[in-house]
């Protein structure tokens, strides 16, 4: 089956995870812009770190036949610095242009400041300004209440289009609001700070397949790219065909992540032959 | 062999054990809630004769649920869960 894993930060991964990850029909991957680990001193730090995912990271996946598509932006763990942000967003629509890059993220709150504020709704006003798609982190564990209601709060005072906004992260106490208001909403698999395969399918049916997407996140943190594949295990052991996973893990990335010109893989059916008989 | 003292500085403080095993522990605790919430959904009001299985699963809770108890939970749980000897 074909699979599209739409957060995915492969600089953080090994060359083999591509492979495997090929091996087992993941056909695109989406790299948002992400915290490295430590706080960046420097702008040209954060224009090299866009280089990479822009320009060589898909050569790397490209090698195992895996599409690479990224994000930029300054994540909500270094918009806390205002005047390095700024001084990154000054840079960011030179990559707009760019033939992966398909928009603003993943942005929004880590700990829920004024300074991580002021710098998301800059961060989603340069999206609106520049016709780009917009991706929203949401925090982790005891602050993800907080910080998801402050980014609807932000978002509902801001001239967005709900559909072409993602957010991220969501578990089974913040994922009415954003569906409820027609954002598009992810499932992050986590080992142990985010979210299950399970509960996710869980989730999944509860709420339909609409505007969901189920991502594996894998980045340098304790977190593993195949607990999508998990996830659509139970998926199918629960009874879902094989469409309705390709519908999910296939064509959702392929309807909101479309919407960027430049993403140009297609939802998928499958059809019966109905005759193949032997002459 | 050790003598008590070199022991004792060995364990781990109330605090690091925290610090260690919250996260997975709480972890833990949502898949339990999501296997209860997954199957009361499968039965969709349907009253039927409990499986012992789930029974076990909430006695089991309960006895997790009493703060002050001897500190051999995971040998009662296990105990509660084999077949009578």
């Amino acid at each position: 089956m074909q699979i599209i894993q739409p957060h995915y930060h492969g600089i953080a991964r090994t060359t083999q995870d591509y492979e495997r990850m090929a091996m087992s029909g993941v056909v695109a991957v989406a790299e948002p812009a992400f915290w490295a680990g430590f706080d960046r001193a420097y702008p040209e730090t954060f224009i090299d770190y866009f280089r990479q995912i822009s320009e060589f990271e898909p050569t790397r996946a490209a090698e195992y036949g895996i599409r690479h598509f990224c994000w930029v932006g300054v994540n909500p763990k270094e918009a806390e610095n205002l005047r390095l942000s700024f001084e990154v967003l000054e840079k960011m629509p030179e990559f707009f242009s760019q033939p992966t890059v398909l928009g603003v993220g993943e942005i929004g709150f880590h700990k829920t400041t004024k300074n991580e504020e002021q710098i998301f709704e800059a961060q989603v006003q340069l999206a609106i300004d520049h016709n780009q798609l917009i991706l929203i982190h949401t925090p982790h564990l005891q602050d993800k209440v907080r910080g998801t209601q402050r980014t609807l709060d932000v978002l509902r005072n801001m001239n967005v289009d709900p559909q072409r906004v993602w957010i991220d992260h969501v578990e089974e106490h913040t994922i009415r609001a954003p569906l409820d208001a027609g954002y598009w909403v992810g499932f992050t698999l986590y080992p142990i700070t985010k979210c299950s395969p399970r509960r996710a399918v869980d989730m999944l049916e509860l709420y339909g397949h609409e505007r969901i997407l189920v991502n594996s996140s894998a980045d340098w943190g304790p977190s593993d790219p195949f607990t999508l594949q998990e996830c659509i295990q139970d998926f199918r052991r629960r009874g879902h065909s094989v469409q309705e996973s390709i519908e999910v893990f296939h064509n959702n990335p392929c309807r909101f992540l479309g919407q960027c010109s430049k993403f140009d893989i297609n939802p998928v059916r499958i059809e019966t032959i109905e005759s193949c008989a032997v002459s | 062999m050790a003598s008590i003292w070199e022991i004792l500085e060995l364990m781990q403080k109330p605090r690091e054990v925290l610090d260690r095993y919250y996260l997975d522990a709480r972890c833990q605790l949502l898949e339990i809630a999501a296997m209860l919430d997954r199957y009361d959904r499968s039965r969709d009001g349907v009253v039927e004769s409990q499986d012992k299985r789930i029974e076990l699963m909430y006695e089991s809770l309960a006895m997790l649920a009493e703060r002050e108890t001897t500190p051999n939970r995971s040998e009662r749980l296990l105990h509660h869960f084999s077949e009578p000897v």
